[in-house]
């Protein structure tokens, strides 16, 4: 049950209880729904089974870290560079998802405190947010007269590593069994508080609960379009996959090294399925309920529509918050919810590069500990001093934790369906499982997931990355382009993307170092066995 | 809230809770589908 939760809590994290909701409201939920459960179906699932079996298959043969599995299956000397991409994804997105974190604890404090309630003003909380993380200049973030986020984002990112220090079943494991359970019963408090709330200004009587879950739910709001109609929406589709994508924590590598602790004997079907379930749950079942409804009954439509991830969680629903009886109870239980979802996820960011660093360099616990933890606060730094308008974090999310987890997704599927072979990848995944996975899905792992993973990819590309207009056939690249290239390229982006390089490059020397070592060792097997020693 | 939203909202949540709930009891009834995740401290690092 461990792993499960484990598995389920880096799952579970703020984009299940803020982007979900904001996403399923803005493209017409029924619509959206529908193309979110094929994804899950035909992209979300499949790739969770083969990351889950590719590390165990990888983890019986005594390799945990993301070079290390790539090296074992690949067995060409370039399958452990491909493996790097399972290494600084998960660092790297925790350079900047701790800082959201430390937001996280930061409300949860201030709630509880009494700090946040603000009036009924929206900009005065808009306002509170950009002063608390820094977003109106860089610099902001380290003076400690200003605001107090610094304190946060310390005791998260110590929190964070005394976990990992305690190791996986001790640290990761004990945190997640009672962190996500808690998170659950806050989320559970939170919903019962929302579809309790009635009507609570009688002269708006049009703010209540059931337009408020209408405004969620109802299926035509794409400006009267009928379902079908929605659903040759391309952006839909691009949507509602990438939200099941990276929701289910997919192509960052960690399932893989989580996996890899496994043993022959442990079901991994109905683990994967749990997990995967588990995070549905949170997402569908709880967020889907509490967010937006939330939202529209104290602001209308109108405070809820164009507010993206980080507006409807740190400046609407703060005010939501304020205006309801008890606002420090169910303000602090919100954001301690998304603090512990943040937690579980974060946690299992730095678990694929202890792993690494501790079987790839052979060092010992406090070594790794210690190095990985200097490596991600000078990123985190990177990241916290570059606070305006969020340029460091928001170019580090698109390139990391979009683009490359793409590119890794793609790899892991590939490497499932076609280099390990479906057969063998069939039988891998059924040792020790209770439950047979309908034999349909061979043929949706090997073509369809292939395919529709690549075609999402590109869609992203056409739309996301180059900007491209369907209407006028034209391409308009997008503010990360421009930010990059160009006369009014932005001096922060690109040092964002140093990072990244940099990244790279630290983690392509050491995996050298690394595939020398278990070269040695897998020399000096064989040189063992074809002695008639032990190897 | 029209009947297309209660339709989605139900067949969603619905849905995902069912299988959830199918999900954790078959963990349950199977008792501990994964033995022991094995600690950092257990990998085989290769040396002598």
């Amino acid at each position: 049950m461990g792993v499960i939760l484990a598995v389920a809590g880096s799952a579970v994290g703020l984009g299940n209880f803020l982007r979900f909701p904001g996403l399923a409201a803005q493209y017409g939920s029924g619509a959206f729904m529908i193309a979110y459960f094929i994804s899950f179906l035909l992209l979300g699932i499949p790739i969770c089974w083969a990351e889950w079996t590719l590390g165990r298959v990888a983890g019986q043969k005594g390799f945990r870290s993301s070079p290390g599995i790539f090296y074992v299956l690949i067995r060409h000397p370039i399958g452990k560079y491909l493996g790097v991409l399972g290494t600084i994804i998960p660092l790297t997105i925790y350079m900047y998802y701790v800082y959201i974190e430390a937001w996280c604890l930061g409300y949860a404090w201030y709630s509880l405190t009494g700090k946040l309630s603000l009036g009924a003003n929206v900009a005065a909380y808009g306002d509170f947010w950009a002063r608390f993380v820094g977003a109106t200049e860089n610099g902001l973030t380290i003076s400690p007269d200003t605001n107090q986020v610094l304190v946060f984002l310390i005791i998260v990112f110590a929190l964070n590593f005394f976990i990992i220090y305690r190791g996986l079943s001790k640290g990761i494991e004990a945190f997640c069994k009672w962190g996500m359970p808690a998170l659950i019963i806050l989320a559970l408090v939170v919903l019962v508080r929302v579809l309790t709330l009635g009507t609570p200004d009688i002269t708006k009587p049009d703010q209540n609960l059931l337009n408020g879950l209408g405004f969620m739910w109802n299926p035509s709001k794409m400006g009267g379009q009928s379902i079908m109609q929605q659903l040759a929406n391309p952006q839909l589709w691009l949507a509602a996959a990438g939200q099941i994508f990276f929701s289910l924590s997919v192509g960052l590598g960690v399932i893989l090294t989580y996996a890899s602790y496994l043993t022959e004997k442990d079901d991994i079907v109905l683990s994967g399925l749990t997990a995967s379930s588990t995070n549905e749950f949170c997402e569908v079942g709880l967020g889907g309920m509490i967010t937006v409804p939330a939202a529209f009954i104290f602001l209308g439509a109108a405070g809820v529509v164009g507010q993206g991830t980080f507006g409807l969680g740190f400046k609407v629903l703060p005010l939501v918050f304020s205006n309801m009886p008890a606002p420090w109870l169910f303000g602090f239980a919100w954001f301690f919810l998304l603090f512990l979802a943040a937690v579980t996820s974060s946690l299992s960011m730095l678990q694929p590069g202890i792993a690494f660093l501790e079987e790839g360099l052979g060092l010992n616990r406090k070594q790794s500990v210690s190095l990985l933890g200097l490596l991600t606060a000078i990123g985190c730094l990177f990241v916290v001093y570059f606070s305006k308008d969020l340029k460091a974090l928001d170019t580090l999310d698109f390139w990391v934790g979009t683009f490359l987890v793409f590119v890794l997704a793609t790899i892991t599927i590939v490497l499932f369906g076609w280099v390990m072979g479906i057969e063998k990848g069939w039988n891998e995944v059924h040792k020790g499982s209770a439950l047979r996975i309908p034999s349909i899905y061979k043929f949706i792992i090997k073509y369809v997931c292939s395919i529709y993973l690549v075609s999402i990819f590109l869609l992203w590309i056409f739309f996301n990355v180059l900007g491209w207009n369907p209407s006028s056939h034209e391409f308009k690249p997008t503010g990360y382009i421009t930010d990059l290239i160009g006369q009014n390229f932005n001096p922060v982006a690109r040092l964002s993307l140093g990072v990244i390089a940099m990244m790279l490059i630290f983690f392509v020397i050491t995996t050298a170092a690394a595939g020398r070592r278990w070269d040695l060792i897998s020399n000096r097997s064989k040189s063992n066995l074809s002695k008639g020693g032990s190897p | 809230m029209t009947w297309g939203g209660w339709l989605t909202m139900t067949l969603s949540v619905g849905l995902v809770s069912t299988l959830f709930a199918w999900s954790v009891y078959r963990v349950l009834k199977k008792g501990n589908p994964i033995e022991k995740l094995h600690g950092i401290e257990d990998i085989d690092k290769g040396e002598d």
